[in-house]
């Protein structure tokens, strides 16, 4: 595996009975790379992203991530990723340090990493007047940033963001995608799945699935001199209105 | 009409859709039959009991040979220092000793002290206290069939096991079994199932429909009642045939009083499902709140009478103590209706006032 | 006006702010009105009050002329209602659900067809597949149709396109075009600010307000200052630059470029701009003025 990737697929496949999700798909994610993956609902999407994770076993194919396999070393994989979703996050009726110790101990750090991390957390979003306060009572655009700082508390190498600005208002969206920014620029590479097509061009390079392929990647740049587009959303529309699979 | 024959069709579909529940639903009366029934017993057959024989005459000797041949108890040894007994029971190699003293079975003398004593590991009281009055039995029967006078002045015990004379613990199980099992799947089921609804976020739209509300809450418990009744019928098969219950008395007046019984069930269940939000906490006050007390006081396990005054009154409160009650008198005992109307009346007031709590506290909206 | 909103207010728990504090808003027939703002602004609470399904603290909600709280039961048979997260039977196929929705009503699948026709032509060749194993964009095409079943008047849709893909969504919208010419009154929520420009008309919703309520067009008429769009080679080095220049008052990355405003409304000013920035090491530079989006009148009035 190139040193240089983070991720590296070749011909990933999952399948369900007789039903084929991922089919067939290789890619590569650099270091510090932002990447998005994007595709509509049913294209594959969460099940490639599984995959990834180490949460689900391949059918056939090769994927090694931050360079474990994912098929023998799965576990390792879970312990240099991070992960958030717009579903789940953090736990509502924890307060914010509380849900900061709790995830500190899950990635394995020691209480004195786990009290600098998360103090230097809470400065860094200003929330040190809430820090005793149930996340239940922050609003959702908070929550969105709070749990993104602590899914990056163990400093992994990758992190995996699954819809992470889902209904969350504009300002507070650019704010995440700031923290995002940031982030990519120490180091640490992100994958990202979103449906807004101008978080897609924030990213360095975007991979659009559709019918369980990869239909088009590369910068969004590329993407849309390729396709005569005005913007990703075009490009989107193109290659999505083409697919089959709209079950 | 139309409206609600759809919705318990629907119901219907949920229920069988569900493979896993539906193994719970079907399974558990059974596992649980076939457990209590067969595995758990509380019976004292070839109970272990060791015997010092200091007479060594044939008057011990018949009666050892007796005690030996009753089912109910395996002679493991025959010894002659009482030091003996201490030992068995330390090395549980008897559950009970019978010491016959040298004076034991002369008819002519007159003996100053016991002839026999009965010693028993009362670790298990409930055990030791049957095997003793056993044996009793079984000597005093052995001690009048030989001398034709009895003594005099003697007062005789005739202990009798009514309506159980074997003491099969099977007649105290099944009824225990049938309230539990009934009980857990009517209040656990119906209320996760209308829980489910709020959760899943179609209650919501029913509301905003012209159906009135009410008929949700009807046609979630049919389904439940149907496999409930098909569930009793079960048990009652696998108890007749499998574990040799009686059904003595009415068949017809059984199957009322468990539909009752079911009944009071279900609307314990709507009233749960009323005051909770999620599936699990719906689950979990059905589980502790229901079969602990289930198990604890309706007096199957435990008899109630030996309870503390505060937990009898308890008891009281748990329909399930009322019912076993009435599954023993009408299948054990071979009681009718006017024996047990209280129970049934109890019951009754029971039912209605979880179905109108629930009435009351059924909100037509989401606040 | 099929819907009217008066001053409604609400809050949940005694101290914490109101969900909704005095919204007042009405829908006609066959408009579509589009509650536009993140979550947590009080979309949702405003549509459960015109469901019948929470009464207010104060203030009215009328549909068709009856009373949210006296005549609910009026309403609730003339309502088409979808709550967020399509709520299905998982456990049933699309035909299933969809026939007990209509017998729900009082009615059945064939007798309004021709509404939903559209619609279930695209669902039809999965009517046998049960709900929970359908892909979100077809989960909410049924939603739509269990809603519509019944020919409602008023069709209320709670955020039905969140988590929904760009391409469902836009099919969505092309939908409830359509059935504006049924005369039925549409009220829509949505954090999406692009879906803004297909309603007829809009409200910025946030903390429980309503910030403007207005058509689309009249909206981003409305935006009160000079809007322009930059990009560069170097974009996340260019907002940082950009936001240094004293003369720029706000500058937000807009996908692939970044909109700034002035605080003054100099054309000179405005001019200097890249010059400024290929001193500063910038280039490929590409600046002009743009007419401004919802998205931008949303984030202006709320840092204004």
């Amino acid at each position: 595996m190139n040193t240089e990737n983070i991720i590296e697929t070749r011909d990933l496949v999952k399948r369900f009975g007789d039903f084929t999700a991922v089919d067939h798909i290789t890619f590569q994610v650099r270091r510090g790379e932002i990447f998005g993956f994007l595709g509509a609902n049913g294209a594959g999407k969460s099940t490639a992203m599984r995959m990834l994770c180490g949460l689900s076993r391949p059918t056939s194919g090769a994927a090694v991530v931050g360079g474990y396999d994912v098929y023998s070393e799965a576990e390792k994989i879970k312990s240099i990723i991070g992960y958030m979703s717009q579903k789940f996050s953090l736990y509502e009726d924890l307060t914010i340090a509380e849900n900061i110790e709790f995830y500190g101990g899950i990635y394995g750090l020691k209480r004195g990493e786990i009290k600098k991390a998360g103090s230097e957390l809470i400065h860094r979003l200003g929330l040190e007047k809430e820090a005793g306060k149930q996340v239940s009572f922050l609003p959702l655009g908070w929550k969105q940033k709070l749990a993104f700082s602590v899914a990056i508390m163990h400093r992994p190498a990758i992190i995996f963001l699954d819809e992470p600005t889902g209904g969350v208002d504009p300002i507070t969206r650019r704010q995440f995608w700031e923290m995002i920014y940031d982030v990519a620029e120490s180091g640490t590479s992100v994958f990202v799945t979103t449906h807004y097509m101008d978080e897609a061009e924030y990213c360095n390079r975007v991979s659009i699935m559709v019918d369980g392929k990869i239909a088009a990647l590369g910068s969004p740049e590329e993407l849309k001199s390729d396709m005569h587009a005005r913007d990703m959303d075009e490009v989107f529309y193109i290659l999505a209105r083409g697919a089959k699979r709209m079950e | 009409m139309h409206q609600i024959r759809a919705f318990i069709l629907k119901e219907f579909k949920h229920v069988f859709r569900d493979r896993k529940t539906l193994l719970l639903l079907f399974g558990m009366p059974v596992v649980q039959i076939i457990l209590f029934g067969f595995a758990i017993t509380n019976e004292i057959k070839n109970s272990r009991i060791i015997v010092i024989d200091q007479a060594r005459n044939i008057w011990s000797h018949r009666l050892i040979d007796k005690i030996d041949a009753n089912i109910y108890f395996d002679v493991t040894g025959i010894k002659n220092d009482p030091r003996e007994v201490v030992r068995a029971f330390r090395a549980n190699t008897a559950v009970a000793a019978l010491i016959l003293s040298p004076e034991f079975g002369s008819p002519d003398k007159l003996p100053d002290r016991a002839p026999y004593q009965i010693l028993t590991d009362a670790s298990d009281p409930n055990a030791a206290s049957l095997i003793t009055d056993y044996l009793s039995a079984i000597i005093v029967s052995e001690r009048t069939s030989e001398i034709n006078t009895p003594p005099p002045l003697q007062i005789g015990t005739d202990v009798r096991m009514l309506y159980n004379p074997s003491l099969k613990g099977a007649y105290n199980f099944v009824p225990g079994v049938m309230a539990l099992v009934l009980l857990l799947i009517c209040v656990m089921m119906t209320s996760i199932s209308i829980v489910r609804e709020k959760e899943l976020g179609t209650m919501e739209v029913l509301l905003v429909s012209p159906f009135k509300p009410v008929y949700v809450i009807i046609a979630k418990v049919i389904p439940y009642f149907v496999v409930s009744v098909i569930n009793l019928v079960v048990i009652l098969l696998l108890s007749v045939f499998m574990l040799d219950m009686p059904v003595k008395g009415n068949l017809l007046l059984l199957l009322a009083e468990s539909a009752l019984f079911i009944t009071t069930a279900l609307s314990l269940g709507l009233l749960i499902s009323n005051i909770t939000s999620s599936q699990q906490v719906a689950m979990l006050i059905s589980l502790m709140g229901m079969m602990l007390p289930t198990i604890l006081f309706s007096g199957f396990m435990f008899p109630i009478e030996n309870m503390p005054w505060p937990l009898q009154l308890i008891s009281n409160l748990v329909p399930s103590k009322w019912f076993y009650i009435i599954v023993r008198s009408i299948m054990i005992k071979g009681l009718g209706l006017l024996s047990i109307w209280k129970e049934t009346l109890i019951l009754l007031v029971m039912t209605l006032f979880f179905i109108g709590l629930s009435l009351k506290k059924f909100s037509v909206r989401l606040q | 006006m099929k819907v009217i909103v008066d001053n409604l207010v609400k809050s949940y728990a005694k101290g914490s702010p109101r969900a909704v504090d005095g919204v007042s808003f009405s829908v006609g027939a066959g408009e579509i009105f589009g509650l536009i703002g993140p979550d947590g602004a009080g979309k949702t609470s405003i549509f459960r009050m015109l469901a019948t399904l929470l009464i207010p603290d104060s203030g009215r909600a009328t549909v068709m002329g009856y009373d949210s709280v006296n005549d609910y039961r009026k309403i609730r048979s003339l309502l088409g209602y979808m709550p967020g997260r399509f709520s299905l039977y998982q456990d049933l196929t699309v035909e299933e659900n969809l026939r007990f929705f209509a017998t729900v009503f009082n009615t059945s699948i064939e007798e309004n067809y021709e509404l939903i026709r559209d619609i279930y032509i695209l669902l039809e060749p999965f009517k046998h597949r049960r709900a929970g194993k359908l892909s979100g964009g077809m989960k909410q095409k049924l939603a739509l149709c269990c809603a519509l079943i019944h020919k409602p008047e008023v069709l209320l849709l709670d955020e039905p396109t969140t988590g929904v893909d760009p391409v469902s969504r836009n099919e969505f919208w092309e939908m409830l075009d359509k059935l504006k010419s049924y005369g039925i009154a549409t009220l829509v929520s949505t954090p999406y600010m692009d879906e803004a420009v297909l309603c007829d008309r809009i409200g910025l919703i946030q903390h429980g307000r309503l910030l403007g309520i207005n058509t689309p067009a009249a909206v981003m008429a409305s935006f009160p200052r000079a809007l322009y769009a930059i990009r560069s080679r170097n974009m996340t080095g260019l907002l940082r630059d950009l936001k240094t220049i004293p003369v720029v008052r706000t500058a937000l990355a807009f996908g692939s470029s970044i909109h700034f405003t002035l605080r003054s409304e100099g054309e000179e000013d405005a001019a200097s701009i890249p010059g400024v920035l290929s001193r500063q090491g910038h280039e490929e530079i590409r600046m002009e003025k743009i007419d401004p989006s919802i998205e931008d009148c949303f984030i202006e009035i709320l840092a204004g």
